[in-house]
């Protein structure tokens, strides 16, 4: 259940190999989570990371497959991870792919695989994952959006309006859910060291996934609808948004 | 058993509930039973996810919440069954508050334990195993009640009387109305000739004064609670405004009130308006607060006669106080220590007051001896609830350190009022768990009886 404060005691993470994620699994498991579900294409992977939250104090730590592409397995995927656990009480949405922007623009199948991973796939794993955790009758929902999403970037628009389209349906999303026991974050960092962004250049305001991992605790404690991470891009982007498009494109962004 | 009416009743709108400290609702099935045989046919058709009754929602936590179940509105099944008034016993349904009941008993020359609020249910009281300023001298609701009928999760109604079977009427008193659902029952009365109390206050400059006074006096007094300035610090330290009192005899009240000694008829002065702002208490406001409750007392005033409402209840003056709180709500942390930890109670106060948490009517009790009930939250000792509004993120950190600091003196939080405890801590709070849980589990084996707090903390 969710305590008071915020405090979750089960958590899904769908992309259980995003540093973001399990940066906030052990952030969670230091604040009275105990049972942490790491899914994700290939679980094998996740054997140590399941270790390591297993020796900082979660008492179950499952590994099971889960492929952000294959839309038909989805509903069947959260029946049976909803019927094996007691209760989910927060599901963190972390897959996706950075995908190769260069090549999404001369290869049609490379954008669709953008678009597919990163807004397709969760929009498809979101609307039984969200049916299940109204029957629950309680249950948080943490998405990671992108603040490339927040105004499309010469650099990778592709990824851009994935994301964009991700954090428009969970706007909506979570109006929908007002009432319901269930509510849902969007998290919108910028640019995260991590395995993702392995070898690309920072851009500024580079933060890293414990940071964002930070970010989300605090958001779900206040009851926020969106964090930022780090929470002054909130200040730039909407600064950026209005600056002219003949200005933004020369941008080095 | 038959059904009274035709229609079965419904299971009920879903709706989401929240407990009172408002911070973490979910969403139930809410019916409202009108008959005994309606709320023994919506238990025996609860949904996988159990059922929970829920009376004036004044469990600060999820106590009365049940995600995705069935939660049973018990408000309904109230009124008075029957009464002796010769020998001071009522039996009153499960839904039946106390606002009902002191409304009919107190012209009557009777009282009974009350928490300080009177819009608490008979079941909640049982379920809660409630305490008030009497409790040295008094006990807890639960040591008043002879007996009660249970209707338990496999669908059996049950007369349970302490003297004859008193495993189920121990683990149901305290036992967080989750070995079944209070339909009535009948409690002891305390005799009043008047509905006044005659207190006496005094401000106490520190907490070890404050010690002082209630161990050297209490026993002078069948009520007896300090209120602590938690803002305070250095040698003011746990300063606060002691206020205890006796049922007034009618030849101690003013002549002019004499003519009414007996009607009792509290109204309330406001209620707080919904959608109040986030913030409104703060440690500004909470320290402009406790200087002047600590400064409108005088140093110290005997023998003032003051209406039983007044002295009880305060709060009840506002309705929906808990909505100055804002969005996110507040959490009530109460603890209990035994005597001889009285440093645990100061190092609690201290780290209020240097974390400058804004907690505005801090309660501090002293608790005479416990009773037999397996998850009954008092023990002697002294027993401190703060109310602190959650606004920052540390709070859970600190609550967790208070959490150690108290079992590691030996004691625990109330159930009642959690909201945030960790499952782990309850074996060391709570040792009889295991005895509450065979009883439980011979009850209602297959745990229809369930809420979001047996959830959360693993009961």
């Amino acid at each position: 259940m969710n305590d008071a404060l915020g405090s979750v005691q089960s958590i899904l993470i769908l992309g259980g190999g995003s540093d973001i994620a399990l940066a906030t699994a052990h952030a969670m498991v230091a604040r009275r989570c105990r049972t942490v579900v790491l899914a994700g294409r290939d679980p094998e992977a996740f054997s140590g990371a399941a270790k390591e939250l297993t020796k900082a104090g979660a008492s179950t730590v499952e590994r099971v497959s889960f492929d952000a592409l294959d839309h038909a397995s989805h509903a069947e995927f959260v029946r049976g991870t909803f019927d094996r656990e007691r209760d989910i009480d927060l599901a963190l949405v972390a897959f996706g792919v950075l995908g190769d922007q260069e090549q999404a623009e001369h290869d049609g199948a490379e954008a669709i695989r953008i678009l597919d991973s990163n807004f397709l796939g969760a929009v498809s794993v979101l609307v039984p994952l969200v049916e299940a955790m109204k029957r629950q009758g309680h249950g948080t929902i943490v998405v990671l959006s992108s603040v490339a999403g927040e105004r499309a970037r010469r650099s990778n628009f592709v990824y851009g309006a994935s994301k964009a389209g991700l954090d428009a349906y969970c706007q909506g999303l979570g109006d929908s859910l007002v009432g319901t026991g269930v509510r849902l974050m969007i998290v919108r960092p910028g640019f995260v060291h991590s395995k993702m962004t392995d070898g690309l250049a920072a851009a500024p305001l580079a933060t890293d996934p414990q940071h964002v991992a930070d970010t989300i605790i605090t958001g779900l404690g206040r009851g926020s609808e969106i964090v930022w991470a780090p929470g002054s891009l909130r200040f730039v982007m909407s600064a950026l948004r209005h600056v002219p498009r003949v200005v933004f494109r020369r941008l080095p962004l | 058993m038959s059904p009274d009416r035709a229609t079965p009743p419904l299971l009920g709108d879903e709706t989401l509930l929240y407990g009172w400290g408002g911070t973490a609702p979910t969403r139930a099935h809410l019916a409202t039973p009108l008959t005994n045989a309606d709320a023994h046919h919506l238990v025996s058709a609860a949904p996988k996810r159990g059922v929970v009754a829920r009376g004036l929602g004044r469990a600060y936590g999820d106590a009365a919440q049940n995600a995705g179940g069935l939660v049973l509105d018990a408000t309904a099944l109230s009124g008075i069954i029957d009464a002796d008034l010769e020998r001071g016993t009522v039996t009153a349904r499960g839904g039946t508050s106390l606002d009902e009941l002191m409304r009919w008993l107190i012209p009557r020359g009777w009282f009974l334990i009350t928490p300080g609020t009177r819009y608490v249910t008979v079941g909640g009281a049982i379920a809660s195993d409630i305490h008030g300023k009497g409790h040295h001298v008094d006990g807890t609701f639960g040591n008043k009640v002879q007996s009660f009928r249970l209707l338990t999760g496999t669908g059996e109604i049950r007369n349970i009387h302490r003297d004859t079977e008193p495993d189920v009427f121990w683990a149901t008193t305290g036992g967080m109305g989750l070995t079944g659902v209070i339909l009535d029952a009948t409690f002891e009365l305390i005799p009043t000739e008047t509905r006044f109390i005659r207190v006496d206050e005094e401000r106490c400059a520190d907490l070890d004064a404050m010690f002082a006074a209630m161990e050297s006096s209490d026993a002078e007094y069948r009520y007896s609670v300090a209120w602590i300035d938690c803002g305070a610090r250095g040698r003011h330290l746990g300063r606060g405004v002691l206020g205890r009192g006796n049922h007034a005899f009618f030849d101690e009240i003013p002549k002019a009130k004499q003519a009414r000694a007996h009607t009792f008829g509290p109204r309330q002065l406001a209620i707080a308006p919904p959608l109040m702002p986030s913030g409104l208490i703060n440690s500004w406001t909470v320290k402009a607060f406790n200087e002047f409750w600590y400064r409108k007392t005088r140093v110290s005033h005997r023998g003032s006669i003051q209406d039983i409402g007044l002295f009880f209840h305060p709060l009840d003056l506002v309705d929906e106080w808990n909505r100055v709180y804002g969005r996110r709500g507040f959490v009530q942390y109460q603890f209990v220590v035994p005597f001889g930890a009285e440093n645990t109670v100061r190092q609690i106060i201290e780290a209020l007051s240097n974390e400058n948490l804004p907690s505005f009517l801090a309660v501090l009790k002293r608790f005479g001896p416990e009773n037999p009930g397996m998850l009954s939250f008092p023990i002697p000792g002294w027993t401190l609830a703060v109310d602190i509004p959650v606004s920052r993120t540390s709070l859970a950190r600190t609550l967790d350190r208070f959490d150690e600091m108290v079992m590691q003196a030996g004691g625990r939080v109330y159930l009642a009022k959690d909201a945030r405890t960790r499952p782990e801590n309850l074996d060391t709070m709570y040792p009889r768990l295991p005895e509450w849980r065979a009883v439980r589990d011979a009850l209602d084996p297959d745990h229809v009886l369930n809420s979001d707090l047996a959830r959360r903390l693993d009961l």
